[in-house]
């Protein structure tokens, strides 16, 4: 079996990280080096009509004012996606149209963080004030249209209209569904809603960029994405790309809000320009209103079924609360139609209509779980009310309907990122042992009968108790668009390089790289030196995000280790003087196959095969260079199973258990593995209970502290239990499959079915909040 | 200005403003294992302990503080000599990303060296203050479950 695979090995980084010792972004300083402080607009919809930086430029220590009135107005996009990016060029670095509440007025920078923020101050502004455009449901048909003749576009040839504030636009059809559903006997029609949120990563959005020795701009950023980050820093700043290079150092959490060049470009102006070192790190205040967000969600969903629960027809309706920006607006739109409607695949005639809308509000971008979370809240319940209408135990139900090994769904081909999709065919799924284990683990049957809204259990009673349970699927890497690489050498001391350009964004994707590195050479993990995200000395990645690093990263590693294999092989056998096909691997030596009986002739250590391939003989260095793109996007699956309390004097809802079974494959490393899936579930229930976005009556975020915000504590969480039911991959490397994504689109469908179980009353608003469920009781 | 502070056991003479926090004063001053979270008090990053108790230094006037014992993460374990806490939350999986953990080791340092056996109450209690997006907490608080069990069989102090 495996020796370095599926295993809970620690993080290469691991004691660095717990005793400090470990630098991001912030910790970087450099001699001479400028504060940059950053005005954000007071104003959901205004258009600048001057700026008077001089009071500002005359105060002692202040060195450089960037606005629209001094940077070229190049149209962009922040989404660190691939080129080129699904997400319209709808942005301007410094523009004098501010669209929210937190865009950029213009950036100071001074010699002191002191200095600079007290300059802010000194900058007046004229605003035009424009009534801005807060309802997203009225954004369509709006008089106010919030990108107005400037000259925003899409990058690819995809439906876009600001005219009609329309940021994206998808539709995908599979089958007749208008036929169906009106010949169906069931009908069911809800709408869902979600709401706003922030990534809440521990660390701040951060960069600092200094001139290098020969003249090169460095920028270290706290980023996702440091190749996206040095094309579309070449793209603003004008700074042709062999002059730039991006560093990745540790990074405090991404969850999709790192995929977001949004600090880049203007440490990289200042820099270029003062020929001095910029850094910026934003407050959390900031990252609130002006980085990205979760984006707005209504969901509407018909559903047209049979009386034993066939479901003849459905049509998912999404629309999307782009914000003032289009970033990720169309692939988070597209995922939320793609990452669902695949799960129960039987259904024969689907329709996914979908459009993202402007607003001023802040703006939306890639967050962890990219449209899935937003449309399972609702795509969980209704399965669960057409079981409940049938009388079908949706455990069974999942059995019988969702998508199986060697099956296919019409979605996946339909809805793709920006372009048709990729027809793919599932070819690893453990869904049904994950529904079967979760039931007995979370004790589904005893407590389902136990409780319900009639049970003697909970009628009548103060505190009624609920259990539910939904199904999930996600997928692992952009099929044929996502490419991976990775880099090996040798040492002579029989260690190697692991050189990647992959994010570690504290996932432990280093580790976990290593770990597959080393079970194709069969060396221990501490036997790889690992260097990833550095645009000058790692091989190409687009980035950590859509669940792609263990899937696509890994196998870039893979197939790079096997080319590594190969090298040490033959020279092994050279020294050994037999044919390569005599020859094998074990344990850090090359050894002759079945050598038992002359066993001290028979091998040659990696150190002696490094040492002969440097000064010995045909001298020359091991090394390879591969690179990765997918053919497909396997989704992993989970099944969620949670048990609440409902407070029906004060509407608290109380999670009493979570047990959730997750199939990623092989789970490269067990311990990292749980730790995704643990951090995935308490950001879902956080989010599904409380989190929100709260604005003014003019748009202006209100809650933008932690205290205000109120995301879980180590006091709120319940008992939390994971199990990882393996199934295998092939086009994986050892087996894998992605979990980072999945398991936060849980808690929403799931609180809501326990919600019903409880009370007989439906939840179709997020968050679950004590008012609401109050609301929805007395209704 | 120029002002002396005890510092993981040792004097530094750290250049500051007077009216400067004790996290700014230590991260201008080399001590980047203090992690800035949100500068407000609500996230637990930057917790040092004050006179053995733990505080937020970004709450903290770094002048006000000058005569009294400072001890960071790194005043706990070193990369090099690591305390059995750090390496127990480095095995257990209950760092991610990381940025929070100097804050978290603190926490549960402090917690372990006041009370050897807490409850699991007792435990969240005292990461109350520190917030961890990556892991869900459970992790961590498995760790500081681990290093209680461990210091106890071991009998020795969290030191």
């Amino acid at each position: 079996m495996f020796k370095y695979i599926k295993k809970p090995i620690e993080k290469i980084d691991g004691l660095a990280l717990v005793t400090g010792n470990e630098k991001y972004t912030d910790d970087f300083s450099f001699d001479n080096m400028l504060h940059v402080s950053v005005l954000h607009s007071g104003f959901a919809y205004a258009k600048i009509e001057n700026i008077d930086e001089s009071a500002a430029l005359k105060m002692p220590g202040v060195v450089e004012v960037l606005s629209y009135k001094n940077i070229k107005q190049i149209l962009y996009t922040t989404a660190g996606q691939g080129y080129p990016e699904p997400s319209p060029y709808d942005t301007v670095l410094f523009g004098n149209v501010m669209r929210f509440v937190g865009d950029n007025v213009c950036a100071v920078a001074a010699e002191t963080k002191e200095i600079a923020d007290a300059a802010l101050k000194k900058i007046k502004v004229s605003y035009k004030r424009l009534k801005p455009l807060l309802d997203f449901e009225k954004s369509e048909n709006s008089k106010i249209l919030v990108h107005k003749d400037d000259g925003a576009f899409p990058k690819i040839p995809v439906y876009y209209d600001a005219s009609q504030n329309l940021a994206a636009k998808v539709e995908a059809n599979v089958g007749n569904f208008e036929e169906a559903f009106l010949s169906s006997e069931n009908k069911i029609e809800h709408t869902f809603f979600t709401q706003y949120a922030s990534h809440c990563a521990i660390e701040p959005h951060a960069a600092v960029s200094y001139i290098d020795t020969r003249g090169r701009l460095v920028i270290i950023s706290t980023t996702q994405v440091p190749f996206h980050v040095r094309r579309i820093v070449s793209h603003i700043a004008e700074i042709p790309i062999s002059k730039i290079r991006v560093i990745k150092p540790r990074i405090g959490g991404g969850f999709g809000g790192k995929q977001e060049v949004l600090l880049e470009p203007i440490v990289a102006l200042i820099t270029w320009k003062t020929k001095r070192p910029a850094k910026l790190v934003y407050s959390r205040k900031e990252v609130f209103k002006s980085s990205r967000t979760r984006h707005g969600y209504r969901t509407i969903f018909k559903v047209g079924f049979q009386k034993d629960g066939k479901i003849n027809a459905i049509h998912l309706d999404a629309l999307e609360n782009s914000g003032a920006y289009g970033s990720h607006a169309l692939t988070v739109l597209s995922n939320a139609g793609s990452k669902t409607l695949p799960l129960l695949n039987k259904i024969e005639n689907l329709k996914f209509t979908g459009k993202g809308v402007y607003t001023n509000l802040p703006c939306g971008g890639a967050y962890r779980g990219y449209g899935a979370t937003e449309a399972y809240f609702g795509y969980g319940q209704i399965v669960d009310m057409v079981c409940e209408a049938t009388n079908n135990d949706i455990i069974e139900y999942y059995k019988k309907w969702s998508i199986k090994s060697g099956e296919t769904s019409p979605i996946f081909k339909a809805l793709g990122e920006g372009k048709e999709g990729v027809a793919m065919t599932v070819t690893s799924t453990s869904l049904n042992e994950c529904l079967e284990v979760g039931a007995k683990e979370s004790g589904w049957y005893e407590k389902e009968k136990l409780y319900g809204a009639n049970s003697t259990f909970n009628k009548g009673k103060r505190f009624k108790r609920g259990i539910g349970m939904a199904a999930l699927m996600q997928g692992s890497a952009i099929p044929e668009i996502d490419m991976a690489s990775a880099y090996i050498k040798m040492n002579d001391d029989g260690s190697f390089n692991l050189n990647i350009g992959a994010t570690d964004l504290g996932t432990g994707s280093d580790t976990i790289l290593a770990q597959i590195a080393s079970e194709v050479l069969d060396t221990p993990v501490e036997n790889f030196i690992v260097t990833s995200s550095d645009t000058d000395f790692t091989p190409f990645d687009t980035g950590a995000y859509a669940s792609s690093t263990t899937y696509l990263s890994g196998q870039a590693v893979l197939k790079c280790a096997t080319k590594i294999k190969e090298q040490i092989l033959q020279v092994g056998a050279e020294i050994l003087g037999v044919n390569i096909d005599e020859v094998e691997i074990y344990d850090s030596n090359v050894v002759i196959k079945s050598s038992n009986e002359n066993q001290n002739k028979g091998e040659v250590s990696y150190e002696d095969i490094c040492r002969y391939s440097f000064y010995q003989n045909n001298q020359f260095q091991i090394q390879a260079g591969v690179s990765h793109v997918s053919p497909k996007s396997p989704p992993p699956f989970a099944a969620h199973f949670v048990e609440i309390e409902v407070d029906t004097f004060t509407g608290i809802i109380k999670v009493l258990k979570y047990v959730a079974t997750v199939d990623c494959g092989t789970p490269i490393n067990t311990t990292l593995a749980e730790g995704q899936a643990e951090g995935a579930i308490v950001n879902g229930i956080s989010y599904a209970l409380f989190e929100n976005y709260y604005f003014s009556q003019h748009g202006k975020l209100l809650n933008d502290t932690f205290g205000k915000y109120g995301m879980y504590t180590a006091a709120d969480i319940p008992p939390i239990k994971i199990f990882l039911i393996d199934s295998y991959e092939e086009t994986g490397p050892f087996g894998a499959k992605s979990i980072s994504e999945i398991n936060i689109n849980g808690a929403l469908p799931a609180i809501a079915n326990a919600f019903f179980n409880a009370t007989g009353k439906r939840l179709f608003k997020a968050p679950f909040s004590p008012e609401y469920v109050l609301k929805i009781l007395a209704g | 200005m120029k002002a002396s502070f005890n510092i993981n056991n040792s004097v530094s003479e750290l250049e500051l403003n007077p009216n400067e926090t004790l996290l700014n004063a230590l991260r201008n001053n080399g001590f980047t294992e203090v992690k800035c979270g949100c500068n407000e008090g609500e996230c637990g990053a930057c917790l040092v302990l004050l006179k053995d108790k733990p505080v937020n230094s970004c709450q903290v006037l770094a002048m006000s503080v000058q005569n009294k014992k400072i001890k960071t993460v790194k005043g706990i374990g070193t990369l090099h000599n690591p305390n059995l806490i750090q390496k127990i939350f480095a095995s257990t999986g209950a760092d991610q990303c990381g940025f929070c953990s100097p804050g978290m080791v603190v926490a549960a340092y402090s917690l372990l060296k006041e009370n050897s056996s807490p409850s699991n109450e007792e435990i969240v209690e005292a990461l109350d203050g520190n917030l961890c997006r990556c892991t869900g907490y459970v992790k961590i608080i498995e760790a500081v479950k681990r290093s209680a069990i461990i210091l106890q069989e071991n009998k020795v102090e969290a030191e």
